[in-house]
């Protein structure tokens, strides 16, 4: 049996952005009445779990480290059809960057045991760092590929995928057990069932606070954070319109010289 | 104390159906709207989605999900697309009444076709000379042996042309005090759908006529018992079928609302969003009211139907309310809208024209009152 382990966060929904506010002395989200869903490219992470499993003897277990209503969202991933939820849920894991973050996960991770394949989503919707996935290959000291588009064979002790580059792609072979972070060209998410809901009804979330991962509190949430944001500021996009005349190469001469102009060409 | 939340499951369904509506409903309104055909690509979504199972008891392949998970579902569907909530709400109405009435053997039969959405269903009362009074219709039964004999003719069946497993209710011919509801399927010889109508809204929702001639039914198909087929079919109407519209018009009124609070804000008249001006509050707030009133009223009716209770009435109450207040809500939509409410690239001409479908269905608003007196004066 292949044991995958998806990561999955609890963010803001993005599509409510404009009621997300930022704390201007923390520096950190207000999440006002915004509800929590899952990060949308860690739906393609449970997504690529969710295909092998149709074809393979896979297991599949979903971690997150969230406040308790992000127990909310990994029987979200029960219902899509993961046999088994985690939540890291503990005061003292808030507040926490990156790092300590994929700390907190990576010994989530340790402590589930058996793991082949890590799937994290590329990025967070609200954090954007892309670090998370990586972190937890380091600390857990295993390969990752970043940015997955593809899995092109997912072999029992090797995989290989396609991952993205700006014009292209590496092809990567990689020994398990590894961690990949995927982008959304991977798959297209499937959608809640209702007889997945009635499914999960069985299914169990276990919970484990600070203690159970015997891990010290200054090496988790705010106080195992060694990123400090310094300054936020916003910034303004504007917009401009410009209506060219003249014939058509006119047209298209005035346009290449005005693109070489902001610095496009 | 009244627990009026839903529960972390009926969420999750709301999610579920919200989703399902945006991404296999959403893309393909605009062409049911060009063609006013039903899509057949909807339809197979719908069965792979589950949707037409909801009602169905577990043992016969279904989902045993029950009416509150069914008005769940019909609301996020219909905000999307209300013909296409009007198509699936009469699926259940016409699957109801094997449930409900139904032998173990045409249970076993249709049932988990049914639920697969394998086949399609419909209930057909209504006639030329019969719809709020459907003791006035004249398709008739006359017995042969072990079979029936039915001739005659339906009209406004929702699904007419897609529907291949029909409940079908029928008057004596020899005594006009006796009905039967026999459940027709497209193997039998002797019925055919015939005229299409071309409705003012819900467009993509299929409505048209039945022909029966000479059609032989085994006694087999008989839904309940002989000459009781009124109480069978009205017993389906009466809960499910009105549940179902008031499903289609709470969605409609969230469409409504949606839609005009995003016009409110980006129309920007004398330097301002046209949201701050009071009129438009004024509007978005009566449509507001009434979708909080509506809302409590329907999921209270569909409790007691999950309890096995009486709603009959209390889904009176609700059908009246909700599609009332869909129609005013659809105009207030269109007149926030202002000129560009009469120009068809916005939802909202959709909205209104929707809206008045929603009346006749499952018995009128008049209708809804004279049950509703009944139950005052009882
Ligand atoms: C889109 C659509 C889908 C439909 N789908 C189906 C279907 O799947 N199956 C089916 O069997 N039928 C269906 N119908 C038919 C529907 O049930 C009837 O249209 C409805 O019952 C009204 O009947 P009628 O059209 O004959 O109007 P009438 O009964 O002729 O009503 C005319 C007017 O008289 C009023 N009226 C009638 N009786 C009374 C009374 N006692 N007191 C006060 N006022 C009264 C009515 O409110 C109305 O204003 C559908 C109709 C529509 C529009």
């Amino acid at each position: 049996m292949l044991n995958i382990i998806v990561c999955v966060k609890a963010v803001p929904d993005p599509k409510e952005a404009c009621n997300i506010k930022i704390d201007p002395h923390s520096k950190t989200l207000m999440r006002c009445d915004v509800p929590l869903v899952v990060n949308p490219l860690d739906k393609n992470a449970m997504e690529a779990a969710l295909q092998l499993k149709e074809q393979f003897d896979v297991h599949i277990s979903v971690l997150s480290m969230g406040p308790p209503e992000a127990g909310n969202i990994v029987k979200e991933c029960l219902a899509l059809g993961a046999d088994q939820g985690f939540l890291l849920c503990d005061p003292a894991f808030g507040g926490a960057d990156a790092y300590a973050t994929a700390f907190t996960l990576a010994k989530g991770i340790e402590k589930i045991g058996a793991y082949d394949v890590i799937i994290c989503g590329m990025a967070s919707s609200d954090g954007s760092t892309e670090w998370v996935g990586p972190e937890i290959a380091a600390i857990l000291n295993i390969p990752v590929v970043t940015m997955v588009k593809e899995i092109v064979e997912s072999d029992r002790d090797r995989w290989k995928v396609k991952a993205s580059l700006e014009n292209g792609y590496r092809l990567m072979q990689v020994k398990l057990p590894a961690v990949f972070t995927v982008t959304r060209d991977l798959n297209t998410p499937r959608t809640l069932s209702f007889s997945g809901i009635i499914k999960a009804r069985t299914k169990e979330i276990t919970r484990w606070a600070i203690s159970d991962l015997g891990v010290p509190a200054e090496a988790v949430g705010l106080k195992g954070s060694p990123t400090i944001v310094s300054e936020l500021s916003s910034t303004e996009s504007k917009r401009e319109a410009e209506i060219i005349a003249g014939t058509r190469e006119e047209k298209a001469e005035f346009l290449v010289q005005k693109l070489a102009d902001v610095g496009v060409l | 104390m009244i627990d009026f939340t839903f529960t972390e499951e009926q969420e999750m369904f709301r999610k579920a159906a919200s989703e399902f509506a945006e991404t296999s409903v959403a893309p393909h309104v605009a062409e049911m709207e060009k063609t006013g055909e039903v899509s057949d690509e909807v339809v197979k979504a719908l069965g792979e989605a589950e949707m037409m199972a909801l009602t169905i008891p577990e043992d016969f392949g279904g989902l045993g999900l029950g009416y509150t998970a069914r008005m769940i579902a019909l609301e996020e569907i219909s905000r999307i697309s209300v013909a296409t909530a009007m198509m699936l709400q009469v699926f259940a109405l016409g699957i109801e009444p094997i449930v409900q009435s139904g032998s173990d053997e045409l249970k076993k039969k249709y049932l988990p076709a049914l639920a697969k959405g394998e086949r399609l269903s419909t209930t057909a009362v209504t006639e030329a000379t019969g719809g709020s009074d459907p003791t006035g219709i004249r398709t008739s039964y006359k017995k042969d042996g072990d079979d029936f004999i039915v001739n005659g003719r339906k009209c406004f069946i929702t699904n007419s042309h897609i529907a291949d497993t029909i409940n079908i209710l029928t008057k004596s011919e020899d005594d006009p005090k006796l009905f039967c509801v026999f459940t027709i399927d497209r193997d039998m010889d002797g019925w055919r759908a015939t005229h299409k109508e071309h409705k003012v809204g819900m467009r993509g929702c299929n409505t048209g006529e039945l022909a029966f001639e000479n059609l032989r039914i085994p006694k087999s198909q008989l839904l309940g018992e002989e000459g009781k087929g009124l109480r069978v079919s009205m017993a389906a109407i009466g809960d499910v079928g009105r549940g179902g519209m008031v499903g289609c018009a709470l969605g409609l009124q969230v469409a409504c609302l949606e839609e005009s609070v995003k016009f409110a804000n980006e129309r920007i008249l004398y330097g301002k969003p046209i949201s701050a001006l009071p009129a438009i509050q004024n509007k978005l707030a009566e449509m507001k009211i009434e979708l909080e009133a509506g809302r409590l009223l329907a999921y209270r009716a569909a409790a007691l139907q999950d309890k096995g209770q009486r709603s009959s009435n209390e889904f009176a109450v609700a059908k009246y309310f909700t599609c009332e207040a869909a129609q005013k809500a659809a105009k207030m939509a269109v007149d926030i809208h202002g000129g560009y409410g009469c120009m068809e690239e916005y939802a909202v001409t959709r909205f209104l024209r929707d809206s008045f479908v929603l009346g006749p269905s499952a018995g009128t608003s008049d209708i809804m009152k004279v049950i509703i007196g009944r139950w005052v004066l009882a």
